[in-house]
């Protein structure tokens, strides 16, 4: 039932109803995809395929992004270490900088806006086209055959597209730190070595990473799977898709940066 | 035990909320026939084919494929039963990101195992009788409307069904395109021993190929019969839908206030 307009507390209540059946209604949805993935493991030309386009087709952006932000890093983190003297400590900033949160969520950032619109846009045309339906009239399950494949491919893709990020910043925060600053080259690298740790930093980056994967590949694919077949419905989706999982990057990193990095 | 007839539907009802779309029809259609479903926009047709193809449950009354009743089997009978059926969309449906020819051989791939080499001949047979078998590499894209209609009927004969389902086949087609998706919807049902189910409002393309005719209006079978009861038909409804005329049971207007009134007329005298 739809509350009048005049009543703002009834319609903030409607929305907050709303989306909290729509997370519900998405969950379900994420559940489904687990179900029916035996196709995804035993065709598994098909999960690579999907790799191919929501990773490797988001490759370019984030190589160039992840060499700025590491570039910008070592620019700022030069001129504060450097008041306290300590610019030998760059090393250490930039890639806990990164291997923290900036890769992972950066990186996811940029993967809801690069594979994450453009699978719902993929997702929800084939559902306007008829595609799905004639899939199923083939009495092929869509859920197993186009769905799951995508899912599989975007949660595989994230955490490498992160730590490709990673990877790329560290050296961007090198090349100015080191290169043009002059910071000494053997600090930078054995400073990082000794400080970033295996599990408590890269591991947990890496966490983060395959949960920010799981979130955007299940708004989108769910976005666009439950789309009305319109054009407008279909550019209300992929905005949502951009918007909803950019929400849920900042949410849920909050949430595990609070578990992981406590009293540290 | 197999009947003659392939599908039989009795009383079934169906509607989509609170807004009823069939109420209480009756069909049957015998094996090897070209049988068309013909009514207004919005009147039914395609969702009575979801019903024969199972996406859809009856509210009311049963649909019976092969003497089976759809809406009762499991999900793995279901697609058992489907496997058999073929169906063309709308505008053809075709995989877009598949080529011309990974289409056709789509279902070979999903549910058989044969070889490479058999399903190339295979899906070069169905490109063949529909006059494609050169546009096998090109992408969907590539096609125009009517080619791409024909792919799709190349990929719903593709498991040799007993049943295959038109949705619309001839809309937005040129008519020399048009002549040529017609023919082959006949010729194929001839020739592989299929029942084609023609949902359409192109009365005069339909009515030179199908064997038998339903029309729907309001939820019901309003008339039906041979293409030449059709034409002969006096029934206002069919002489207005096969005649193509403005106005009749189905009216221009749709309903509103008195005209005179809406504009205000009224007040000034």
């Amino acid at each position: 039932m739809k509350p009048s307009k005049e009543n703002i507390i009834a319609r903030i209540g409607h929305r907050s109803i709303n989306s909290i059946w729509e997370m519900g209604v998405t969950a379900r949805f994420l559940l489904q995809i687990l179900w029916r993935s035996g196709t995804s493991v035993r065709r598994f030309q098909l999960v690579i395929r999907e790799i191919y386009a929501s990773g490797v087709l988001s490759l370019i952006i984030i190589v160039v992004s992840g060499l700025f932000v590491g570039m910008v890093l070592g620019l700022q983190g030069y001129q504060t270490l450097q008041t306290y003297g300590s610019e030998n400590s760059l090393g250490v900033l930039v890639a806990l900088s990164l291997v923290r949160e900036l890769g992972p969520v950066v990186a996811a950032l940029l993967f809801a806006s690069r594979a994450g619109s453009a699978i719902t846009a993929e997702v929800g045309l084939m559902k306007t086209t008829e595609q799905l339906q004639a899939m199923e009239m083939m009495a092929v399950d869509p859920v197993a055959r186009i769905i799951a494949p995508r899912f599989w491919g975007g949660v595989i893709s994230m955490p490498l597209l992160a730590a490709i990020f990673s990877m790329v910043g560290v050296y961007g925060g090198y090349l100015v730190g080191v290169v043009v600053m002059g910071v000494d080259d053997g600090s930078f690298w054995s400073q990082m070595q000794s400080a970033v740790n295996w599990r408590d930093d890269v591991l947990n980056g890496v966490i983060k990473s395959v949960v920010f994967g799981f979130a955007i590949t299940t708004i989108a694919l769910f976005q666009g799977y439950d789309a009305m077949p319109t054009a407008e419905w279909i550019s209300r989706a992929t905005t949502r898709t951009v918007v909803n999982s950019s929400l849920a990057i900042l949410a849920l990193d909050f949430i595990l940066t609070s578990f992981m990095f406590k009293g540290m | 035990m197999p009947t003659d007839n392939l599908i039989e539907i009795r009383d079934v009802s169906f509607g989509y909320r609170d807004r009823p779309v069939l109420k209480g029809i009756n069909l049957t259609m015998q094996r090897g026939k070209v049988i068309a479903i013909m009514g207004g926009s919005g009147c039914g047709k395609t969702t009575l084919l979801r019903l024969i193809g199972g996406q859809l449950r009856p509210t009311q009354g049963e649909v019976r494929v092969d003497g089976k009743v759809i809406h009762r089997l499991g999900l793995t009978d279901l697609y058992r039963m489907r496997r058999k059926m073929g169906m063309l969309f709308q505008f053809g449906a075709l995989f877009t990101d598949l080529s011309v020819f990974d289409n056709v051989a789509f279902q070979m791939r999903e549910h058989t195992n044969l070889s490479a080499e058999m399903m190339h001949d295979l899906v070069l047979m169905k490109l063949q009788a529909v006059g494609l078998r050169g546009a096998q590499t090109l992408m969907p894209h590539e096609l125009s409307g009517g080619m791409a209609r024909r792919v799709a009927l190349a990929r719903a004969i593709a498991l040799d069904p007993m049943l295959v389902m038109y949705d619309e086949p001839f809309t937005g087609l040129d008519p020399i395109s048009l002549g040529v998706i017609g023919n082959l919807i006949r010729r194929l049902t001839d020739a592989l021993g299929l029942t084609s189910i023609l949902v359409t409002h192109d009365v005069e393309k339909s009515l030179q190929i199908v064997d038998y005719v339903y029309f729907i209006s309001n939820g019901v079978v309003e008339a039906e019969g041979t293409p030449e009861q059709i034409r002969a038909s006096t029934l206002p409804f069919v002489h207005q839908f096969v005649h193509a005329e403005e106005d009749g049971p189905v009216p221009f207007h749709y309903p509103a206030p008195d005209y005179a009134s809406d504009l205000g007329l009224g007040l000034a005298k």
